[in-house]
């Protein structure tokens, strides 16, 4: 565990942009460490500057190659960059492999990008859920840019709206026609639809699939979500999304931004608030002895969770901090 | 709270070998056994192998080679841990290494040299074993 002059250090570090220091906080976070909350308290205040882009999209539809492209080009136009890039845990063992780096190589050693692998950690929605904090770190670490790779996502992964200021749906030719274009969840998230591996054979009509979709929107905003092709292969496209990424953010600064950071503020508010009171609440129904007797009767089928927890909750628990009055 | 701290591991391809059959082979075991292992993909220069371990802040490297070259590039590999401060972490190797240059190999800090046919079991048992407990 590390003292609390480390933790000082560490919190410099990031500070400054130090690669190892942001490592280490990251890793804190992710294991739920005890200063971790500590340490985001710290944090947040110095949030709120990078530009957050979320890559979300089917597996294999090019993600992490995208990523290398937008990267690169976002280096020449000087900008620093931090990606944190999400596969999924097994279930049943608990392990992951992380294998988004592979596609990233040249970018390891740019001093101006950090890449982070994350695991899921069976968390639902196509990140981990250290996912938003480890951003607010690279946030805090000066980076212009955070990038956020989801797990390849399948339809109700969309987690990444919540964090992304712009996220892009990415897709490749032949994956699906018009029917699954129409389909909830990933297609109504895309600020900026991407045609990945656009050299490929089929790619307008992919184009044409999504545009035909997009058209049957009826929700009116000052915002219509683009269909670009990319070919990470060829570098077509890459400089043409970096200049919607530009617009996109353009749009969001006419006060857009504004309104969605509210909503998210008193969403992230109402999630830290469920945690905690579970957490205290659920810990006070354990300690009394109903529920060693009930949990035995359940077990011998005398009766069953949901009138258990009826009976638990008739004599709620009082709440461990009390008001002052 | 958080349960058992996650194992991450980063298996590297020091070296122009392209061969890597045998990398992904550990990689899944350890993954398998429950680690989170981060695969570096081919043809990575000491720099990157270092940078990344880093930027991942892994608790072990695994180093897979099958060219020879060995003998500068793991060297090297140690000098740069070593400059960035990550001694700490657990170093070992595997693929084709002649047997009478494992004891140079692991004067300079790595820890065990794995050949051909080797277990999988063998490894998830050195690799928990060896890991550092808390950092």
């Amino acid at each position: 565990m590390p003292s609390s002059t480390q933790i000082k250090e560490l919190v410099q570090g990031v500070l400054r942009g130090d690669k190892r220091s942001i490592a280490r906080t990251i890793s804190i976070i992710e294991n739920n460490q005890p200063e971790a909350q500590k340490l985001m308290a710290t944090f947040y205040p110095k949030t709120g500057k990078a530009q957050v882009i979320g890559i979300t999209g089917p597996p294999g539809a090019g993600k992490s190659t995208l990523i290398e492209k937008l990267v690169k080009e976002l280096r020449n136009r000087g900008k620093t960059v931090g990606v944190v890039a999400v596969d999924p845990t097994s279930p049943f063992t608990g392990g992951a492999f992380l294998g988004d780096r592979v596609r990233m190589q040249d970018l390891s050693t740019d001093p101006g990008v950090y890449i982070r692998s994350m695991a899921t950690r069976n968390n639902p929605g196509g990140l981990a859920k250290a996912t938003k904090d480890a951003s607010r770190v690279l946030d805090a670490s000066g980076k212009d840019v955070v990038i956020i790779e989801t797990v390849g996502a399948g339809q109700s992964e969309v987690e990444v709206v919540k964090v992304a200021h712009t996220v892009i749906v990415t897709l490749a030719p032949g994956l699906g026609d018009d029917i699954q274009a129409i389909k909830a969840g990933q297609m109504e998230i895309g600020d900026i639809f991407v045609v990945n591996k656009a050299d490929r054979e089929n790619a307008n009509k992919a184009v044409s699939d999504i545009e035909a979709m997009l058209e049957l929107t009826t929700e009116k905003t000052g915002w219509k979500p683009p269909v670009v092709k990319t070919s990470a292969f060829t570098g077509e496209g890459i400089a043409q999304l970096l200049e919607l990424i530009d617009q996109h953010r353009t749009y969001l600064k006419t006060g857009v931004l504004d309104e969605r950071r509210k909503e998210r503020v008193e969403n992230e508010l109402i999630e830290a608030l469920k945690e905690k009171i579970a957490e205290s609440i659920l810990n006070d129904f354990k300690d009394r002895g109903e529920w060693k007797r009930l949990t035995q009767k359940i077990l011998k089928r005398k009766t069953d969770p949901y009138t258990a927890a009826d009976e638990l909750l008739a004599k709620p628990p009082k709440p461990k901090t009390k008001k002052k009055t | 709270m958080s349960k058992e701290r996650k194992i991450r591991v980063v298996i590297a391809k020091p070296g122009l070998d392209s061969h890597d059959r045998g990398a992904k082979i550990v990689a899944r075991a350890l993954r398998d056994a429950g680690m989170e292992v981060i695969y570096t993909g081919l043809r990575q220069t000491p720099e990157q192998i270092v940078e990344t371990a880093l930027q991942e802040d892994v608790d072990v490297v695994g180093l897979s080679i099958l060219s020879g070259a060995h003998t500068t590039l793991f060297p090297k590999i140690m000098e740069l841990l070593k400059k960035k401060k990550l001694t700490d972490i657990l170093v070992f190797a595997g693929g084709i290494i002649p047997e009478e240059d494992v004891p140079a190999l692991k004067k300079i800090g790595i820890k065990e040299v794995f050949g051909p046919g080797t277990p999988t079991s063998t490894l998830v048992e050195f690799v928990r074993k060896n890991a550092p407990k808390k950092r």
